[in-house]
C-alpha cells in the first residue's frame, strides 16, 4: 500500500519542558483507516493538531502526500480534512453557509451540489438551512464532518468522532467513515473507544506518553497479543486446587465449580492437552468448556500499563 | 495566493456585519447625530467659526475619524477573537492560507465596515450641517488608510485578548481618550501653549488634523507629516501582524 503519511522523528515539547511528542515515527498507507488508541494525554490530539499544522512540531519531520508539511503547506492542507474532538460551530451561520465557507477556506471553487451531496450522505440535508444552534448534539457532529469534507480531502483525521455520541449515531457515523474509506480516502481516527477501533480500524496505533508504542494490523495485533481464557466447568465443585493440576496460569474460581486456565496463543504448546489429562488423572469430572479471547481493550490496557 | 480563501474570510465577516445590521449601523449613527446636537447645537452656538469654518462643519472630519477608529478596531479584533474564543479558529489555522490571506480577509472586511460606516456618518452629517470637501482623493486616501491601518491594530487587539475585558480594554482605555484629546472637537490652537506641546504627542492628532485639511483646507499639524504618521502606523501594525503569524503568538502552541 502506498504511504500516504510518512512521519519521522516527530516530536513536540513545549516551553514549559513538557513532552508531548517523542520521536514518533509511522507509516499509513493510501485508503487506510488507521486508529490511534491512547490514554488522556498521551499525545494523540498534538500528533494530529502537528500534521494539520495546528501545532508546530520542535523536532523530526512529516509528510502528507510526499509533500513536507512544514514548507509544503499549502498542498499537504488541501489535502487533510479535520474533525476536531469539541464541538466548534458558528451557531448563528446556517448548516450550508458554515459547509461553504470551509470549502472555500481550503481553496476550492463553490460547489453548492457537491455541499448538498456531503449534506445528504450525512443525513444533513433538511436541515440545510437551519441555524447550527437550532441542531442536536449529534447533527453538530456531523456538520463538523461535513465541513471537514466540503473540500474533497483524501486524508480525513476524525479526533475522538464518537465523545458524546449515543449507540446509534456512533454507529451511522461509522457507516459514514466506511463509505469514505471506500471512496479512497484515508481516515486516521483517535479514539477512547476500543470498540470502535475494533470495529472499523485496519491498523491500530497505541500511543501513550507522547511515545508509539505499536502500530499492527488490527488482526495480526489481536493474534499476536491476545491471549485466551479457558474456563472449565466442573461437574462437582473443588475446595482447593489439587496438587497435581499445580500448573502456572490454572486457578480455581471462588465458588470451586470452575477452572480457569489463561493461556499464550503464540506457544508452540499451550498446555490445554496436558491439563485435560491431569484432569482426568485425578478423576475430575468436566461438565462443560469455554474460551474467550482478550478484547482489543485488554490488550491496549496491558500495554498502557507496560509502557508504565 | 488562495483568493477563494481570502473572499470566503471576507464574505463571512461582511455576512456578520449584515446579521447584526442593527447593532453595526443604527447604533454609530445615533451616536453620531447625538454629538451633532450636543456639540454642534449647545457649544456651536458659542463658537462661531474655526479657521473660517462653522463650528458644526468643522467637528464632522473628527467625528467621522471617530466612527471610523472605534469601529475599525471594534471590527476587526471582535472578527478575529470570537473565532478564537468559541474555537472555529482551528479551521481557518489548518487550512491552506498564509496569514498575509487571513489578514486580507478579516481586516478588509473590518475597514470595508468601517468606511461604510464613515460614509454613513458622512452623509448623516450632511443633514445637519454644510460640508464641503475641497480634496477629494487626498479624503478618500486618508479614509481608506485610518480604516486600514486600525483594522489591522483591532486584528493585532483581537489576538493579543484572551478575556473580553482585555478585548475593551485598549479602545476605551488608550482610542476613546485620544481621539477625544486629538483635536476631534476642536483646534488645538485653542488650547494654552503648554497642552498644545503635549497634544503633539497623541497619534490621533495627526489624522484628524490630515482629514480635517482634505475637507476644509484647515489643520493643526501639516498634511506631509499627518500623511508620514499614518503611513508609520500602517508599517508598525504589518510588523506586527508579520511577527504574531511568524511566532503563531495566540495561535499556535
Amino acid at each position: 500500500m502506498d504511504p500516504v503519511i510518512a512521519i519521522s522523528g516527530l516530536s513536540k515539547t513545549y516551553e514549559d519542558g513538557y513532552e508531548a511528542l517523542k520521536s514518533v515515527d509511522l507509516t499509513i498507507g493510501k485508503g487506510e483507516i488507521f486508529a490511534l488508541l491512547g490514554p488522556n494525554g498521551a499525545g494523540k490530539t498534538t500528533l494530529i493538531s502537528i500534521l494539520c499544522g495546528l501545532v508546530k512540531p520542535t523536532g523530526g519531520s512529516a509528510t502528507v502526500g510526499g509533500y513536507d508539511i512544514v514548507h509544503d503547506y499549502r498542498k499537504t492542507r488541501s489535502m487533510i480534512g479535520l474533525v476536531p474532538q469539541e464541538l466548534t460551530t458558528d451557531q448563528f451561520e446556517t448548516v450550508f453557509a458554515t459547509t461553504s465557507f470551509s470549502r472555500g477556506l481550503f481553496g476550492r471553487p463553490a460547489k453548492p451540489d457537491y455541499i448538498d451531496q456531503v449534506l445528504t450522505d450525512l443525513s444533513l440535508i433538511d436541515r440545510r438551512d437551519n441555524k447550527i444552534m437550532t441542531l442536536s448534539g449529534g447533527m453538530k457532529r456531523r456538520v463538523m464532518i461535513a465541513k471537514a469534507l466540503a473540500h474533497e480531502p483524501t486524508v480525513l483525521f476524525l479526533d475522538e468522532p464518537s465523545a458524546g455520541v449515543d449507540v446509534e449515531l456512533r454507529k451511522g457515523m461509522w457507516d459514514v467513515v466506511r463509505r469514505l474509506r471506500d471512496s479512497g480516502v484515508t481516515i486516521i481516527l483517535t479514539t477512547h473507544y476500543i470498540e470502535e477501533a475494533e470495529e472499523m480500524a485496519d491498523r491500530i496505533g497505541v500511543i501513550s506518553k507522547g511515545e508509539l508504542m505499536l502500530a499492527e494490523e488490527k488482526h495480526a495485533l489481536m493474534a499476536k497479543l491476545g491471549r485466551k481464557t479457558l474456563t472449565i466447568q466442573l461437574q462437582e465443585p473443588l475446595e482447593a486446587l489439587p496438587d497435581q493440576l499445580g500448573k502456572d496460569g490454572l486457578e480455581l474460581a471462588e465458588d470451586g465449580t470452575a477452572l480457569v486456565y489463561e493461556y499464550d496463543t503464540r506457544s508452540e504448546r499451550t498446555g490445554i492437552g496436558a491439563l485435560i489429562a491431569d484432569l482426568n488423572r485425578a478423576d475430575i469430572r468436566v461438565k462443560d468448556l469455554d474460551t474467550k479471547q482478550s478484547s482489543l481493550e485488554e490488550i491496549f490496557v496491558r500495554l498502557v500499563r507496560e509502557g508504565q | 495566493m488562495n483568493l477563494y480563501a481570502v473572499k470566503s474570510i471576507y464574505l463571512f465577516e461582511m455576512h456578520r456585519a449584515w446579521r447584526t445590521i442593527l447593532q453595526s449601523v443604527v447604533s454609530p449613527v445615533i451616536s453620531t447625530s447625538l454629538y451633532f446636537i450636543v456639540f454642534g447645537a449647545a457649544i456651536g452656538s458659542r463658537i462661531n467659526t474655526i479657521d473660517g469654518v462653522s463650528y458644526g462643519a468643522y467637528i464632522v472630519p473628527g467625528l467621522i475619524m471617530l466612527t471610523l477608529l472605534q469601529q475599525s478596531i471594534a471590527a476587526a479584533s471582535f472578527g478575529i477573537y470570537f473565532p478564537k474564543f468559541i474555537g472555529t479558529i482551528y479551521e481557518v489555522l489548518s487550512a491552506p492560507v498564509s496569514f498575509l490571506e487571513i489578514v486580507l480577509g478579516y481586516v478588509g472586511a473590518a475597514a470595508t465596515k468601517s468606511i461604510i460606516l464613515g460614509t454613513i456618518i458622512l452623509i448623516t452629517a450632511t443633514f445637519f450641517v454644510h460640508v464641503r470637501i475641497d480634496h477629494p482623493f487626498w479624503m478618500v486616501l486618508f479614509f481608506a488608510l485610518t480604516a486600514i491601518s486600525f483594522s489591522l491594530f483591532g486584528f493585532i487587539i483581537g489576538i493579543w485578548a484572551d478575556t473580553f475585558e482585555k478585548l475593551q480594554l485598549i479602545p476605551l482605555l488608550i482610542v476613546t481618550p485620544l481621539v477625544f484629546l486629538g483635536g476631534s472637537f476642536y483646534s488645538i490652537r485653542m488650547l494654552p501653549p503648554f497642552w498644545q506641546t503635549v497634544t503633539l504627542f497623541n497619534p490621533v492628532l495627526y489624522l484628524i488634523s490630515g482629514f480635517r485639511w482634505s475637507f476644509y483646507e484647515v489643520s493643526d499639524v501639516g498634511v506631509a507629516v499627518s500623511l508620514a504618521m499614518i503611513l508609520v502606523f500602517l508599517a508598525i501594525c504589518l510588523g506586527l501582524v508579520w511577527w504574531i503569524f511568524k511566532t503563531g503568538y495566540r495561535l499556535k502552541s
